[in-house]
């Protein structure tokens, strides 16, 4: 695995800073897999992570790679894409980093369905500062800053993104490879915004915490709670009770934001009246 | 008719902003809507599409500031704007611009504060947060206007050093400059300095993002043409590469100091009037030195020996001029819309040399001629 | 400094006496000479008030604010009750007599005139009653000539409202004939 994808690192870097056991490998070679696939010139590929340990993956990667601050990966990647559509931006982020501090910078790219892709690292939890709570930790899981389990309820970010507007949503977990690779694939085809999340283990900061003790098992948690959408269709919400719907969720067209600027530019300049119908 | 009146124009100050940063051949705006700065995004949003640029607002201001440091990166000279509580919401990214060295333009068109404080009403309260916003030691260069014309002009000029330096730089307004409109006569565009940024010129394979050449600055590689390369906000070596080893850090920030700090004659500008043999000063910038430059004229009126000293750059602070000004004057009046900001920092240069007087006002009020004026007299009657 | 003539425009928000500022600061440079405008207001964009400040001269203008003005334009009782005593010795106050009933008494020249009476009767639209009042100012104080107050007033009014801007000054022009 790693000769066909030893281009797209820089082996200089390594090793990698993630513990042993993290699920941030997984998806990290599911996306380079993807970036292979559909042979993504290195040059004229951006990108971008926030803060926390997913985003680190952009530091190993032979792209144009920005490491940003923390949540604001989206709004870097906007000005970028905004700024030269024709490259391919594709973005890295936590559950943290995506649905807490930057929550508000995804539901407005994914509202103006500006082509980016996003792919989210859902751990669970702050690996980085060591096992806190985030907006995607379950009701009742411990976390150091949820020393009594967690009350609050977790963000559905699949819906949360079709609801915003996004024209791509997917789920997979990290067990699931081949399935992530797809989702990965096709989001970055998707002219527009889409968002992959995938499930990872982070046996260190949540698995400690909560009575699983290595990447594997969690794996194999993965594993056990996972539903494929086609599958899920038609079980009843009882049946579906604890599961996690993967899968391609969600699919729709609609104009993509930087060709709508791009042909405002044209209408402008040519002095051509703007209608909408 | 002359040629003069034909070309002269009716501007605004917050207007002359935006055609100067389009003048440096700015193509990339991304801002968020607040009260006094609006019009520069308003114009932007009107002007950038025509000139084949972007404007987008976006969903805050951390956002804004986010977005056009993206946009830089791929080599689109890029400009925001905002007011007091939009400045302060754009510090953590100012901070990582000034770290990994993206050029941008930032105007904050001051109002009162602190907080929400006066949206309409003028003040110069952010002189220190223009120059300490973010955490951390950090370089930083900002510019002043009094003028309709010093609007356009620093705007032009806040892009072509934030380009040559690699620098964040603040184009620090004021209500009264931003909404003031004035007589001004434009310089053919055909006649302006535009600086760009220095690309490298070694192949991608030796390229080192970090690595700076003679002038202190690294040359920049653009995203998308062929040099990848690591950008961050980390603490990083010559190639970009995040790191905690002391040396290394050490090295980079005291780099990112001196590539202003060797260039302070290029970077600082001012203006002065009657200075030559004044034995007080009026040492003012913004709106409030239109109000020092008459009370100066008043005082000469008066055969008192008063001159003016604007800074038009405020940050880095002009340390050599006003030591000057420390061995020739007796007093420095510094006339501020704050509670004395800036005399702080002349106090510090001037180390007892010379008297150093305040006159503030943080009421949203423009202090008036009449005000300096007095401060002049109590000085000279002393 | 020099031969500097300060004016005031206050009323209410939404009288548009900022255009009004704006285009006799344009004019005045059309005229080849100096100016500058600056406004105060409040955070509403109607009601309120509001007034502009325009200060035309030769040399440079420094202080952009006018404490007292040599000509002041009222159009509300509210703004004339807090702006008249600024009124420079001996200058001219235009009061806007369909609003304003009570004035104090001033050292200065005092015009009384029914401006957005004019505006609504003779236009059909008080909106511009600003325009008619620009039209009496200047003939009354000939601080710009009539032509480049009617060149300013063309470039910064909205293409379709030339006919009733135009109507709207030459209203004023004649409603301050002496």
């Amino acid at each position: 695995m790693m000769e066909e994808l030893e281009r797209y690192l820089r082996v200089d870097r390594f090793p990698l800073m993630w513990c042993s056991g993290c699920g941030n490998g997984i998806v990290l070679s599911c996306m380079l897999r993807a970036i292979k696939k559909l042979d993504l010139d290195q040059d004229r590929t951006v990108l971008v992570g926030g803060i926390g340990c997913s985003s680190r993956a952009v530091g190993y990667l032979d792209f144009n790679t920005l490491h940003t601050t923390h949540g604001r990966a989206l709004a870097f990647a906007t000005g970028i894409k905004l700024a030269r559509p024709e490259l391919n931006v594709i973005v890295v982020s936590g559950d943290g980093d995506s649905m807490a501090i930057g929550g508000n910078h995804l539901i407005h790219a994914a509202r103006r369905n500006i082509d980016l892709t996003l792919v989210i690292f859902n751990n669970s939890i702050y690996g980085m500062t060591g096992g806190q709570y985030s907006p995607l930790t379950p009701v009742g899981k411990n976390a150091t800053t949820a020393p009594y389990g967690n009350i609050e309820p977790e963000f559905d970010v699949a819906e949360l993104a079709r609801a915003a507007g996004a024209t791509f949503v997917g789920r997979s977990t990290t067990y699931h490879t081949g399935l992530l690779t797809r989702l990965i694939i096709e989001g970055i085809q998707n002219k527009g915004f889409s968002l992959i999340e995938s499930i990872a283990a982070c046996p260190t900061a949540f698995g400690r915490q909560n009575k699983m003790k290595s990447g594997t098992e969690m794996l194999l948690a993965q594993k056990e709670s996972a539903v494929h959408i086609n599958r899920a269709v038609k079980m009843s919400p009882e049946e579906l009770e604890g599961k996690v719907v993967i899968g391609k969720l969600h699919r729709r067209e609609a104009p993509e934001y930087t060709e709508l600027y791009d042909r405002l530019i044209l209408d402008v300049r040519q002095g051509i009246k703007r209608r909408f119908d | 008719m002359s040629r003069v009146i034909e070309l002269a124009q009716l501007m605004q100050g917050n207007e002359a902003a935006a055609e100067g940063a389009l003048a440096a051949g700015v193509r990339f705006f991304a801002g968020y809507p607040i009260t006094p700065s609006t019009e520069v995004a308003e114009i932007m949003a009107e002007r950038l599409p025509r000139l084949g640029g972007k404007f987008i607002q976006m969903e805050d201001e951390i956002a804004s500031m986010a977005a056009i440091i993206g946009a830089s990166l791929v080599g689109v000279k890029s400009i925001t704007a905002t007011s007091g509580p939009g400045f302060s919401l754009m510090q953590e990214n100012i901070g990582f611009a000034a770290m990994a060295e993206v050029p941008c333009v930032i105007v904050n068109v001051q109002r009162s504060g602190p907080s929400t404080g006066m949206p309409t009403a003028p003040a110069q309260g952010d002189i220190m947060q223009a120059r300490w916003g973010t955490h951390g030691d950090y370089p930083i260069i900002a510019l002043c206007p009094s003028s309709v014309r010093e609007a356009y002009d620093l705007a032009l000029r806040a892009v072509n050093l934030a380009e040559k330096y690699r620098v964040p730089v603040v184009l620090l307004m004021d209500e009264v400059v931003g909404h003031l409109r004035e007589r001004v006569v434009l310089p053919p565009l055909d006649e302006l300095e535009i600086v760009n940024r220095r690309e490298p010129i070694e192949t991608p394979a030796n390229y080192k993002a970090y690595r700076a050449d003679e002038t202190g600055v690294p040359p920049m590689a653009n995203f998308g043409i062929g040099y990848r390369y690591h950008v961050t906000g980390l603490a990083h070596d010559e190639k970009g590469a995040p790191t905690n080893d002391p040396a290394t850090a050490e090295g980079l920030l005291l780099r990112l100091h001196d590539k202003l700090q060797r260039n302070l004659d290029d970077i600082i500008i001012e203006n002065s009037r009657s200075l030559d043999d004044a034995e007080v000063v009026v040492l003012a910038y913004g709106a409030t030195a239109r109000s020092a430059r008459h009370a100066v004229k008043k005082a000469r009126q008066e055969n008192i020996k008063a001159g003016l000293y604007q800074p038009l750059s405020l940050w880095p602070f002009p340390a050599a001029s006003v030591d000057r000004l420390a061995e020739q004057a007796h007093t420095i009046v510094v006339p501020e819309m704050n509670l004395g900001q800036y005399r702080i920092e002349v106090e510090r240069t001037v180390r007892g040399r010379a008297e150093v007087v305040g006159v503030n006002r943080a009421n949203g009020e423009l202090l008036s001629p009449d005000e300096i004026m007095q401060a002049i007299l109590e000085v000279v009657n002393k | 400094m020099g031969d500097q003539k300060e004016l005031r425009f206050s009323g209410t928000g939404g009288q548009g006496l900022i255009l009004a500022g704006i285009i006799m600061a344009d004019a005045a440079i059309r005229d080849g000479r100096n100016s500058i405008q600056y406004q105060s207001y409040g955070p509403e964009a109607r009601g309120g008030a509001s007034r502009a400040e325009v200060i035309i001269g030769d040399e440079e203008i420094d202080y952009p604010k006018v404490s007292n003005p040599d000509v002041l334009l009222v159009m509300s009782q509210e703004a004339c009750d807090k702006f008249a005593c600024d009124l420079a010795k001996g200058g001219v106050i235009i009061v806007d007599s369909t609003y304003v009933q009570k004035l104090p008494e001033l050292n200065g020249r005092v015009y009384k005139l029914p401006i957005s009476q004019t505006a609504r009767d003779e236009v059909g639209r008080e909106m511009v009653a600003n325009v008619v009042a620009l039209g009496a100012v200047v003939r009354i104080t000939g601080v710009v000539s009539k032509d480049v107050l009617l060149e300013a007033l063309l470039a910064r009014i909205p293409k379709g409202t030339e006919d009733m801007n135009c109507k709207a000054l030459k209203l004023g022009w004649e409603l301050a004939e002496p």
